[in-house]
Formats: structure tokens, C-alpha cells, sequence
């Protein structure tokens, strides 16, 4: 399992750095709020990115793709992250490619992995029936009828779930509201007779909605893997979601850990650098090595993707719950450190505090990953 | 295959061909090996082991060999290391002089010291300890006062040592002194060499709260140094110590690496000493929250001593990030080891070996012999100067 990008991955990661530093910086983020933008992200910058085969970087060769694996998308999110760069991305790619190349069929990952490949397919996951992340937890119904079936039920906080062109909608075929057994996985075209959004403003500015499904036919060729069996897709699934969402969150921190610093080094008060302080010293210490665990984590993680390694669900709630528990320690003292500034919108900061608890609660908080890391070592 | 493919199955092969198989069962605490004048061996098969790990030169496999090392590269050291793991092989001897003052002897050393004392160091022949820390000099270690008074071809030494490890059993000892009391202290210190039976060196072993004294009081009177003796050059001793306390640091950031294979997991210590649902999982919701963050964090220290490595293979490796190591490592093994004191409720405070087992009474030992880690070698709080100065680039008051 390699832990050092090699040249090609790094490659990447510093056109992406440049393009996303260039192209959608902060600022850019700060005008869509202001705008009142309902998606959170340009169009314009997407088509870019789109351009610079970002989409394809983790899909295989063999379907469009440019096969740089997962480190090589986590290297991408971690640069989005450090400049708040939203786009359709992490929920086309990481979340929605992943389905597809883990379930679909020959058929089905020639079609939709060459579209999203190409930028003309963007996907989102309709899963959360929840204020929580809930991987079994599954009412909404998918009732046979004839070859198809009928979707009844809702979905709340789907990323992307009032634009993106398709919905992958996890779906309850046979037995009780929290069991593993009888989750189906269904695509669904977002504009499909008796799908409904309605869409939540949340405090990081992207886009989020609340999904009715009401009588919505879905045809059993739009099943990705197999009848009742979704589950163990669907957690895979989540394992590249998660982990890619902790390298976005990875980027996030240490751009936040790197103001703090510099702000330490030129912020003076009583005659002095506040940065000599050790009170402060101290603290920015723990941050620095609670990153660069952090780090390790993450790269092992997106690592484990890439070598389909069997310690995908550990390596995943490792990640997440460092990015969790770190993400919001160094916003936390961002704020902090910088005292009544902090809080004020004119500084980025408080950017980065609405965007790190909102990914917390997205496939997964800390309570939840720790639980389920100690569940999967048998304690 | 390889050259370092074809490496690693012979090192495999050498490894269980040559290692006894009593050398790679377990180690208990007592049965270390350190070499030196007095060795002495738990048994027959250490000594075999060592003797023959001295003749193959892998007791140093990364010096070179004019100074009795391996001359492997650092992928091959890696690899041996790795195998020996693997097999459950004994570290054939340890010391001062392989984690301490071998690297900084390679580094700052002149070629005439070299060649007496690498070679010594790498066969067992020589033990050495270490002379830093005084009574007045701690973690503020520069302020440090025993006196080297210049006699023209040597120095005459007074003053005292504390801290000193087996002191009682070394053979040498690499010592700091002051050779100048004038300007910055940094700048007035001086590394020394000298040997322990030299006239005017008296030692006193300091019982610990484990009831054991690995360390002495060294006391220093008129005791004559050569010239020869002094590492790097007069006045500039502090470089030299700077930079065998990063080599030192190093050795305690992969503390678990180099202290012997535990023979349980924490997690059977968990199972065996907690109250337990009928699944086998633990009751105490608090104690497998603690629990499964302590795996959290030793998966991610290793993670990152990995990193660490692989980056500098690559040339991609961020120095700043030495920095974290031995802070991170200790203070983990530490609060890893409370914890585990803990799991065992009562047993983790037992104190003997025939009311409680041989491991039971260790565990006890080591969650308070282990509180040394983070004090020894730069107390985390000196770590954590070292991360936001160094490592930060934070700026001085």
C-alpha cells in the first residue's frame, strides 16, 4: 500500500492546485453566496474541470476513464477543499461512479461510467431518511409491479438533489425499516413523474434537497447490483464516500491551519507576536501533528480504495473520524486564535466552520465511525 | 526478481537458519542483551544469537563496514528489519551506542574516533551511557554547569550527572561539559568521551517508583580527559548533542517498534480483564470508546511513520513533520498503558509475581516505568517548543 503520491498523483494534484486556486477560489464561493446561487458551484468552472478530465481521473481505462485511482480523485477533493471549491464532482464520482463500477452491471458501467467520464452525466446519492447517517435504515418502498417497480417514500439531505441529472435511490424490496437484507439500489432520472424536491439552505452553500417519491416507476434494468443485496454495495459505496469527503476535509484543514499560523506570526499584542505566546505555540503544535495524522490516515485510506484492500471499512472510519475530529478542532481554534475577527463575514473563516460541520454530518460523524471501527475489531 | 526481492529471501533464509528458535519467542524485560566488558546473557541461545548477528555485521547493518557495520543500504536495513520482525527475532543486542552515539560518531566524529568506537559498539564490546542531564540542568539542558577546566593536551572534569542509565553497568560514556562560562550557555559546551574507570568517576544507582534503579547520580571529580576525547570542536559540543537527541528522539518515536513484541493485544487485555456482553463485546460503553480511539491513533502513528518513510525514499518528505514523532509516539504509549492498568481493574495494581502472573506484575511496571517516556530525552512540553519553533517557524519572545 503506497503512502507517497507518486509522480503522475502529484502531477495531478498540482494542476489542480493551480486550476482551483486560480479559477475557484474562496472569493469565488463568497460571490455565489452573495448571489443567492441555488447550486453553490459555476457552471463555468465545472465545464473547466470537466475540460481537464477531472471526472475521468478515477474511473478505469477500460471505460473512458483515465485510471489515476482514488488517490489520484483525493488529490483532486483535497484541493477543492483547501479553496472551498464545490462542484458536482464528489457526489458524481466518488459517491456515483463508485456504485456503478461496484454494482452495475457490463452494460450499465459501459454507458454511465463513459458519461460521467465525459462530463455529461452527473449523479447524486438519495439515501438519508434522517438528521443521521443511517446506512440500513431504509422505509422508503420499491413495490414490483410487472417488470418495474413502483417508488414510494423520502429522502432527506440528498447532495445535489435538485440538479444532478440522476438519482441513485436506495430503496427497501423485502423486510424491516433497519435491516441489511432487502435494500435495493435504484437509478432513477431526477425529472421522472412524481419525484419531488424540495430544497434546504444549509450553512455551507451548496446545494441540498428533501426528495418525494411519489408512484415513481423505475424500471428493474435501472437496478445497480442485485435485488434485496444493495447493502453491501451501498456501505462500499459510502467507504469511497466518506473517505474521499475526508481528503476534501483534509484540504479544508490545513488551509484554516496555515491562515492560523500566519496570523500567529503577525497578529501582535502586549508589544508582541501573539505566535510567541506559549499558550498558543503549545496549541498549534497539537494541531499540526493532529493534521498530519490526519494526513496518514487519508492517503491510507484512498490508498485501500485503490488496492480494493479488505480493510476498506476500517481505513474508511479511520479517516473519517480523524478528518471529523480534526476539521473541527483546527476551525474551532481558527476562530479562536483569531479572536473577534473570526467571527466577522468578512474573513473566510467562518467558511471553512459551516462547511466542516456539515461534511461531519455527512456519511457519518465521529460517534458513528468510532462505534462502527470498534464493532468491525470485534470489541 | 529483484535485487531487493533476492535480498529479502536470503535474509529470510539467513534469519531461520541462524536465529535460534528460542530468540524469537517473546522477550521478557530482563532479558535484554546490551554487550559490553560485564555482558552478561539470560542464556546460552542470546548469546549464540548475538555472536552470530555480530559475525554477519547486522548487529549495525547500516554502517559501513571498516566501522563493523552491515554497509546496507537503507532499503535493505529496512527489509532486514521488517524480516526479523516477521520472524519474531530478538533485537541480538541494544544500547546507547547503537541509537545514540553511533549516528552522531558517523556524523560528527573524527576518522581515528570512527574506527576505535564504532567497531567496539557494533561487536558488544563496549556499553555506553549518556551524561546530560544535571541535577540544575533538565529540560533547560544548555544551563548545564560540570566543569571542564582546559590542562593544555586534556581537560580535568568536576561535577555531576544525573539521570545517567546504567551508569553502574556502562563501560563509557558520552558526556556534556562546560568548556566555556562566557557568552551564550549554547555555546561554551563540549561532547566528551571518556571511559568509566577512569580515576575520579564514581557512580550511585536511584531507586525509582518502580522499585528499580536503572539510572545513577554520576559524580565527576578531577577526572582527566584527552583532547582527543572531544567530539566535533570545543565549545561547539551542543550541535553534537542536538543532533544524537534527534537520533534519540527518533528511538522513542518508534518506541513500540523497538521495545519487544508485546505477547498481548490491548484488545486481549480488554477481553480477558473486562466484564464482557455475551457476544464478547465490551460492556463498559466508555472503556470501548477509549479503546477503539487508542487503535485509531496507533493505526495512524503507523500510518505516518510509514508515510515519513516512503516520502523520504520519494524525496517528498516535509522535515517539519520529524518534528511530531517522539511527542505523539510517548504520548500515546503512556496513556495506551494507563489504560490498559485500567482494564485490568485491581490486577493492574498488583505488585507481585505469585498472587498475579509474570505479565500481570509487568503491565503494572510498565504503566509507571513507561511515565519515563514522556520526560526522557526532551519532556513533551520541549517537544512541543521544538514543533511550534522548528516545526512552525513560530517566533521567539
Amino acid at each position: 500500500m503506497p503512502l507517497a503520491l507518486n509522480e503522475e498523483q502529484r502531477m495531478l494534484r498540482d494542476t489542480a492546485r493551480e486550476f482551483l486556486q486560480n479559477n475557484a477560489p474562496v472569493s469565488l464561493m463568497r460571490e455565489l453566496r452573495d448571489s443567492g446561487d441555488s447550486k453553490g458551484y459555476s457552471d463555468a468552472v465545472w465545464q473547466q474541470m470537466i475540460e481537464l478530465g477531472f471526472p475521468a481521473v478515477a474511473i478505469p481505462e477500460s471505460y473512458g476513464g483515465l485510471g489515476f485511482g482514488y488517490l489520484g480523485a483525493g488529490a483532486i477533493l483535497e484541493e477543492a477543499g483547501k479553496t472551498l471549491a464545490h462542484s458536482p464532482f464528489y457526489s458524481t464520482v466518488a459517491l456515483g461512479a463508485a456504485a456503478i463500477t461496484l454494482g452495475g452491471t457490463e452494460e450499465q458501467k459501459q454507458s454511465l461510467l463513459a458519461a460521467i467520464a465525459a462530463g455529461e452525466l452527473t449523479l447524486a446519492m438519495a439515501h438519508e431518511e434522517s438528521n443521521h447517517h443511517q446506512p440500513n435504515t431504509v422505509s422508503l418502498s420499491a413495490s414490483a409491479s410487472g417488470d418495474n417497480y413502483v417508488l414510494n417514500g423520502k429522502k432527506l439531505f440528498v447532495a445535489e438533489g435538485a440538479i444532478a441529472h440522476k438519482l441513485l435511490v436506495s430503496a427497501r424490496t423485502q423486510g424491516n425499516n433497519n435491516d441489511q437484507d432487502g435494500i435495493t439500489l435504484f437509478l432513477v432520472d431526477r425529472n421522472s413523474e412524481g419525484v419531488s424536491c424540495q430544497t434546504s439552505t444549509m450553512i455551507d452553500s451548496r446545494n441540498y434537497a428533501d426528495i418525494e417519491f411519489n408512484n415513481v416507476k423505475a424500471s428493474a434494468a435501472n437496478i445497480i447490483g442485485t435485488v434485496n443485496q444493495a447493502f453491501t454495495i451501498l456501505d462500499k459505496t459510502f467507504d469511497y464516500g466518506r473517505i474521499c469527503l475526508a481528503a476534501e476535509m483534509l484540504g479544508g484543514a490545513q488551509t484554516m491551519f496555515d491562515k492560523t499560523v500566519e496570523y500567529l506570526k503577525d497578529r501582535e499584542q502586549f508589544g508582541q507576536k501573539i505566535g510567541s505566546f506559549q499558550a498558543l505555540q503549545h496549541r498549534a503544535a497539537k494541531m499540526f501533528a493532529e493534521l498530519e495524522l490526519t494526513r496518514s490516515a487519508v492517503v491510507g485510506a484512498l490508498a485501500a480504495i485503490d488496492d480494493d484492500s479488505d480493510n476498506l471499512p476500517i481505513m474508511a472510519s479511520l479517516a473519517k473520524t480523524r478528518a471529523n475530529d480534526t476539521y473541527r478542532l483546527i476551525t474551532d481554534e481558527a476562530v479562536q486564535m483569531h479572536g473577534g475577527i473570526g467571527l466577522t463575514d468578512e474573513m473566510d473563516i467562518g467558511f471553512y466552520l459551516k462547511r466542516c460541520r456539515v461534511s461531519i454530518h455527512s456519511l457519518g460523524d465521529s460517534g458513528f465511525h468510532t462505534d462502527r471501527y470498534a464493532t468491525l475489531h470485534g470489541i | 526478481m529483484s535485487t531487493l526481492d533476492q535480498f529479502r529471501k536470503e535474509t529470510h533464509d539467513w534469519l531461520v537458519a541462524n536465529c535460534p528458535a528460542s530468540m524469537r519467542t517473546p522477550q521478557k524485560r530482563s532479558e535484554g542483551v546490551y554487550g559490553g566488558r560485564r555482558a552478561s546473557f539470560p542464556n546460552d541461545d542470546a548469546k549464540l544469537w548475538m555472536d552470530r548477528m555480530v559475525e554477519k555485521r547486522w548487529t549495525a547493518p547500516d554502517w559501513a563496514s571498516e566501522y563493523g557495520g552491515g554497509g546496507l543500504s537503507a532499503e535493505e536495513t529496512k527489509i532486514l528489519a521488517q524480516e526479523m520482525e516477521a520472524l519474531g527475532c530478538r533485537k541480538p543486542i541494544v544500547g546507547h551506542g547503537f541509537w545514540m552515539l553511533g549516528p552522531a560518531l558517523l556524523e560528527y566524529g573524527t576518522e581515528e574516533q570512527k574506527l576505535e568506537h564504532l567497531p567496539k559498539i557494533a561487536r558488544g564490546e563496549i556499553r555506553w551511557c549518556q551524561g546530560y542531564s544535571e541535577p540544575g540542568a533538565g529540560s533547560d539542558l544548555a544551563s548545564l554547569r560540570c566543569k571542564a577546566e582546559d590542562k593544555g593536551d586534556h581537560f580535568v572534569l568536576n561535577g555531576q550527572k544525573s539521570w545517567t542509565s546504567d551508569g553502574d553497568k556502562a563501560d563509557w560514556i558520552f558526556c556534556l561539559v562546560r568548556t566555556n562560562d562566557e557568552g551564550k550557555k549554547q555555546e561554551g559546551i563540549s561532547f566528551v568521551l571518556f571511559d568509566m574507570e577512569t580515576p575520579g568517576v564514581s557512580v550511585r544507582p536511584v531507586p525509582l517508583i518502580t522499585g528499580e534503579s536503572h539510572f545513577c547520580d554520576t559524580f565527576l571529580d578531577n577526572v582527566v580527559v584527552p583532547k582527543s576525547q572531544v567530539v566535533g570542536e570545543i565549545n561547539k559540543g551542543w550541535s553534537v548533542a542536538k543532533a544524537l537527541l534527534v537520533h534519540e528522539r527518533t528511538m522513542m518515536s518508534q518506541i513500540e517498534r523497538n521495545m519487544p513484541k508485546p505477547k498481548f493485544s490491548t484488545i486481549d487485555y480488554a477481553k480477558n480483564y473486562l466484564p464482557l456482553n455475551d457476544d464478547g463485546t465490551i460492556k463498559d460503553a466508555l472503556m470501548r470508546n477509549r479503546l477503539a480511539n487508542h487503535l485509531m491513533r496507533d493505526q495512524s502513528i503507523k500510518l505516518s511513520q510509514q508515510r515519513a518513510f516512503e516520502e523520504g525514499m520519494a524525496g517528498t518528505f516535509d522535515m517539519r513533520v520529524s518534528t511530531i514523532f517522539k511527542y505523539i509516539s510517548t504520548e500515546e504509549k503512556t496513556a495506551k498503558d494507563s489504560m490498559v492498568a485500567d482494564m485490568m481493574g485491581m490486577t493492574g495494581a498488583g505488585w507481585d509475581t505469585d498472587r498475579f502472573t509474570f505479565d500481570e506484575y509487568t503491565k503494572t511496571y510498565e504503566w509507571m516505568s513507561n511515565k519515563a517516556l514522556t520526560i526522557a530525552g526532551g519532556s513533551s512540553e520541549v517537544q512541543l517548543n521544538l514543533v511550534s519553533k522548528r516545526g512552525l517557524g513560530l517566533p521567539e519572545k
